[in-house]
């Protein structure tokens, strides 16, 4: 049996040595960092195909004419209510709590949208008028063609409080019921 | 005796036998159980021979050992119900209700999974605390309380992600709320959230990702991180020794008795007394099954699962960016690190540290007691009349303000009792942590049971 003695290396070969160390380091570190490329695109949420109609893809929602002032509609299938504000705008509002992600009802009694998990309450706008909820609720892109509202679910806007410009008016005149 | 051993060797099935453990079957003599505790797999977390000492019920209560066991039924019960449920929202009601209605034991399988996950996190929480009050977590245990701490937190996901499996209302809400506290972590939060719901929503890709995790990834830490967990008892020495006092030289020398009988038939009767009672309580309280899960009807009111009902409960109070992230941060760090703090005393092996440290532990338990209940108490009905903090922004007025307050108080209450008792930091500290786990155990109940429709304070009978 012939058995190496000696462990200790010459001085020369060390530089050589550490040399390789450092590649295989750098190997290693690469080979990690591939795994961990690897393992989160296999496990990044996908791009879910949306039907006509539903949740994530464009909505309509109806003929501008049906829906009268100050009033606020439900639309189950796209996870929003249409309020038609006092003046006439349109606002396309997410039915989930700014607070944790409850469905919150709309109130007609009160005009509020009142969540059922920790009471938070939000008025016409979505704007947050009773705390938890800090934040008014999130907006989805509304368009006019046609004298046909149409509401884009696959564009969720995120807000602090109402603004002017978020409603969506309807051009043509006499609209204004 | 001698020559039918010889004997016996000759045989095929007797050969087999010695193959897998050259011991007798039952170990009549001291010298063959001690080699039956070294020689066999599973016995071999246990020395031979142990201090008489820490036999005692009362030194350990048998709590991690319990935890061992409700974490064997956990596997046990739960691959049984891996055959039976269907992990789509779609199908996953369904199937519940089928293994309860009409699979054999199927109710009793689910009660007994339902429920020892929930004893699991109350027993595991104990042997934190006496862990902590005997001192058991100086050099060189203090990397195993860190362990410890990830074993909990393992436990707690495991607990969470099965909460959502059943898919009735309950489930359904509870995760919804519960991952919506994740989206208020500062900057990871909102990758975090969708991370775990697989989406904007609790939905299919929710269902698979927490399946995966309860079932494989979760078990497979715990498992590992367990059997780290008894590797470091073991080589530091076994469970720390008690003493009597600080004065009482800890003595290498004392009696050692052997494992086998002495410890085994304790923990073998600790188990059995576990088991029959999980079994019992099984047998007469079904785990709820509500409604199917509605993603467009949130009930009244919505509760997160009862062991994070402390956070929401501090949800109600403080800004979420505090009540979810800095609080929880700074609770955490300061009970990961206790360890490592440079202590007057190494108080290994003594209850509460001294007599004075007992009597300071009972007066910040009761002074956080009130505290806690007289804080929430004048948040719910009389701080909304305060009109200057109506006048500043939330974040500060509901969120740094009262977290800082609390933080400089807890500095202040350590001060305090530290110069009122004239104690020594081991004592001073240990109050501060007791002070805190009372106010969570505090927040926690009122949470989960003094909270009825839209999160008012109610009795709940």
């Amino acid at each position: 049996m012939v058995k190496k003695q000696s462990t200790e290396h010459p001085p020369v070969q060390s530089e050589r040595r550490s040399f390789l160390n450092t590649i295989w380091m750098v190997l290693g570190a690469v080979a990690l960092g591939e795994a961990a490329w690897l393992i989160t695109s296999f496990l990044k949420p996908r791009k879910r195909k949306i039907h006509q109609g539903d949740f994530g893809g464009a909505i309509t929602a109806g003929p501008v004419s049906s829906f009268t002032n100050n009033t606020v509609t439900a639309f189950p299938r796209g996870r929003f209510y249409l309020s038609r504000l006092d003046d006439g705008g349109f606002l396309a509002v997410s039915r989930q709590c700014t607070h944790l992600g409850c469905t919150i009802p709309w109130e007609e009694k009160e005009k509020l949208f009142i969540c059922p998990c920790h009471a938070s309450a939000f008025d016409i706008f979505g704007n947050a008028v009773k705390s938890p909820a800090s934040r008014a609720l999130d907006i989805f892109k509304v368009y006019i063609e046609n004298q046909t509202v149409y509401v884009d679910t696959g564009q969720m806007i995120k807000r602090s409080e109402f603004r002017k410009e978020q409603a969506v008016y309807s051009t043509a005149p006499g609209s204004k019921a | 005796m001698n020559t039918h051993t010889e004997n016996d060797q000759k045989h095929f099935i007797s050969r087999f036998r010695r193959s897998i453990s050259p011991g007798p079957i039952i170990p009549r003599t001291d010298k063959e159980r001690k080699s039956a505790v070294i020689n066999f797999f599973a016995l071999h977390i246990h020395p031979p021979t142990v201090p008489e000492t820490v036999l005692r019920f009362t030194h350990t209560f048998g709590l991690g050992g319990m935890a061992l066991v409700l974490i064997l039924i956990q596997f046990g019960t739960g691959i049984l119900l891996k055959f039976a449920f269907e992990p789509t929202p779609m199908t996953a009601y369904a199937s519940i209700q089928s293994l309860q209605t009409k699979t054999p034991f199927g109710q009793l399988i689910r009660n007994l999974h339902h429920w020892s996950a929930s004893l699991l996190v109350m027993i595991i929480f104990l042997h934190m605390l006496r862990v902590y009050f005997t001192g058991a977590f100086h050099s060189p245990r203090q990397f195993n309380w860190i362990i410890g701490w990830a074993i909990f937190a393992c436990v707690l996901a495991a607990n969470f992600t099965g909460y959502l499996l059943p898919y009735d209302q309950l489930a359904y809400w509870a995760v919804m709320v519960s991952t919506g506290m994740l989206g208020y972590i500062p900057v990871i939060g909102p990758t975090l959230q969708s991370f775990f719901l697989g989406g904007a929503d609790v939905g299919p890709a929710t269902m698979r990702i927490f399946f995966a995790f309860h079932t494989a990834l979760l078990p497979v830490i715990v498992l590992i991180l367990a059997g780290f967990h008894f590797w470091r008892v073991r080589k530091a020495g076994g469970v720390v020794v008690p003493r009597a006092s600080l004065a009482e030289i800890s003595d290498n020398n004392q009696v050692r008795v052997p494992v086998l009988p002495n410890l085994l038939m304790r923990e073998t009767v600790t188990a059995l007394v576990l088991i029959a009672g999980i079994l019992a309580f099984s047998v007469f309280f079904n785990a709820t099954l509500g409604d199917p899960a509605n993603p467009g009807l949130s009930p009244n009111p919505t509760k997160a699962p009862w062991y994070f009902a402390g956070f929401q409960e501090l949800l109600l109070h403080i800004h979420p960016a505090f009540s979810v992230f800095v609080i929880p941060l700074a609770i955490t760090l300061f009970l990961m690190l206790a360890p490592y703090i440079n202590f007057d005393d190494n108080s290994e092996g003594v209850w509460f540290v001294s007599p004075k440290g007992r009597r300071m532990a009972i007066i910040s338990g009761v002074l956080s007691v009130l505290l806690t209940l007289v804080l929430i108490l004048i948040d719910d009905y009389a701080a909304t009349g305060i009109k200057i903090l109506n006048s500043i922004p939330p974040e500060i007025s509901q969120g740094a303000l009262p977290t800082f307050i609390l933080m400089i108080g807890m500095g202040l209450f350590y001060r305090l009792m530290k110069s009122r008792f004239s104690a020594t930091n081991n004592e001073a500290v240990q109050s501060v942590f007791v002070f805190i786990m009372t106010a969570l155990i505090v927040l926690t109940i009122v949470g989960a049971v003094f909270r009825g429709k839209d999160m008012a304070l109610s009795l709940p009978w």
